[in-house]
């Protein structure tokens, strides 16, 4: 611990790595809420999938993944919203194609860029340790558009997420919620494949809110306890990967999940102890 | 006799292949209690959802307050059933009634003052103000109702439309709900949606039979006594149906 808090203090990488978790926390904790309550895990992990076709594209013509990541993930669902709306039935299989097809898309274009292909592991992994101080400025204001658009229109997105039909009776424009909702989880799942790449993105979108879940009893709240924990596990993610020496993205993930057994379990059995207690 | 407030005339809709209604014709009149009966399958849901402005006929035409159902949703309150969302859901019962307050409250940030003084009224109507700040998934079946039902009324509805509202409670709670409706029914036009007969001919004022069409008992206003008399009781209103799905 004292190693990671040294390197914390002398070494600017790993400040950038801390920031970083810091920051996606916020968006993780957001949008994870909204992937939970609407069930809507296989969408987000067929947007982050696809990713890999608009980073491997922008890889390729020597830009920004990043950029073509945002593009990409983007497109992906608004591609994804538009067939749940219009075809509900294709849904499914929309996403299972997204989600193949961008892959295939993006190796296809990292293979046949020349030079040595190190990025790829990163984008598919994660690499905390090699975010640019610039990627920095980009989460920032993607939390704070984010964060800005979720106060804006809480009511609207919760009577959505609750009930679209009750919504649509009440006015309110359904349709282009549910897409600025998926956007919104988009935009979440470039901030995090920086964090955790974009195999493991649905961990961090859907565990800490999955936690919160079990313990409060309302949206907000679900989403500030989120983001708490996704601080927590990015932090303690990082602290041990440098510990041990150990991939960050993994380790992250590891226990991201380990406490989402442990919350799960736990209130589990709390919960039949509290039974049994009724009862005698 | 009170003006009708909806008309539905030669309503036919079909899902693809599958006929699901023919042929409706049906007027609702200002403080009518309307029970809509019929097995299940028999259409009730869909022309539910017609009269709601979320479906479209192929055929005929619906005018609720002299315009289409989309313009007069409003004026709607509806109460639909449990399935169409997450009994687990994390929100209390006071933010899932305030959800009534949507498209007449402003529409950027959080809900106001009034909206929260609109939604409280509406629990105490109800007889559920105590339960405001309990979580959704710590309410029974009944009292979920109740929610439900405050949530339409919020709306300050002048058509309360219920989809089986008694479906997911036990019989001694459905007395209640519906001693609540015919409460309403003092101040609301109230269209209630049934598979269960024999309970709700004691509240309702008219009943339209469903089973693909629509048995109309066109401007007869029937009091529950009379269609009583008429079927004797709920086993013959049950044979009713048969015999109109035998015509099919």
């Amino acid at each position: 611990m004292e190693d990671f808090l040294h390197a914390l203090i002398t070494q600017n990488f790993m400040q950038n790595a801390l920031i970083g978790g810091l920051l996606a926390s916020v968006a993780c904790g957001i949008a994870g809420s909204y992937v939970v309550v609407k069930r809507i895990g296989y969408m987000a992990g067929g947007i982050a999938h696809a990713v890999l076709g608009g980073m491997g594209l922008a890889y390729f013509l020597g830009r920004d993944p990043v950029a073509g990541a945002i593009i990409t993930a983007l497109l992906a669902a608004l591609v994804i919203g538009v067939v749940g709306i219009y075809w509900r039935k294709q849904e499914d299989t929309a996403i299972s194609a997204l989600w193949a097809v961008g892959m295939a898309a993006g190796v296809l274009f990292i293979s046949a860029t020349p030079g040595y292909n190190v990025d790829l592991m990163s984008y598919l992994f994660g690499n905390i340790l090699m975010i640019p101080r610039h990627n920095l400025y980009l989460i920032f204001w993607l939390d704070l558009g984010i964060v800005l658009f979720v106060l804006l229109f809480y009511k609207q997105l919760l009577a959505v997420s609750f009930d679209e039909e009750f919504a649509e009776l009440r006015q309110v424009p359904v349709k282009l919620f549910s897409l600025l909702l998926l956007c919104l989880v988009a935009l979440t799942v470039v901030i995090l494949i920086q964090v955790v790449g974009l195999i493991m993105v649905i961990a961090l979108l859907a565990l800490p809110a999955a936690i919160a879940g079990q313990f409060v009893n309302a949206l907000g709240k679900m989403m500030i306890v989120a983001m708490v924990l996704g601080v927590l596990f990015t932090s303690g993610g990082l602290a041990a990967s440098y510990q041990y020496d150990l991939p960050s993205g993994a380790v992250t993930v590891l226990l991201t999940g380990l406490a989402y057994l442990l919350a799960t379990v736990g209130k589990a059995v709390w919960h039949q102890w509290q039974v049994r207690r009724s009862a005698a | 006799m009170s003006k009708p407030i909806i008309i539905l005339d030669g309503i036919s809709f079909r899902y693809d292949e599958l006929t699901v209604l023919e042929d409706i014709c049906l007027s609702i009149r200002d403080k009518d209690f309307l029970g809509i009966v019929g097995p299940n399958g028999s259409g009730k849901s869909t022309l539910l959802k017609l009269i709601l402005g979320l479906l479209r006929p192929q055929q005929g035409t619906i005018e609720i307050f002299g315009t289409s159902p989309a313009q007069a949703r409003l004026k709607i309150g509806y109460v639909p059933q449990f399935a169409t969302f997450d009994r687990n859901f994390p929100i209390t019962v006071l933010n899932t009634v305030l959800q009534g307050r949507l498209g007449k409250t402003r529409t950027l940030f959080g809900y106001t003052r009034q909206d929260r003084e609109a939604a409280r009224q509406s629990l105490a109507e109800v007889e559920i103000l105590d339960l405001e700040q309990r979580p959704l998934t710590a309410l029974s079946g009944g009292q979920l109702q109740r929610v439900l039902i405050a949530r339409a009324l919020t709306c300050s509805p002048e058509v309360l439309i219920l989809d089986e509202p008694t479906a997911h409670i036990d019989p001694k709670v459905e007395e209640g709900v519906f001693e609540l409706l015919k409460r309403l029914n003092e101040r609301l036009t109230v269209i209630v949606v049934s598979h269960d007969v024999g309970f709700i001919t004691r509240y309702i004022t008219r009943v339209a039979c469903l089973n693909r069409r629509l048995v109309c008992h066109p401007a007869t206003e029937l009091t529950g006594k009379m269609i009583e008399e008429l079927y004797g009781g709920p086993l013959k209103v049950v044979q009713h149906d048969t015999l109109i799905h035998g015509h099919d």
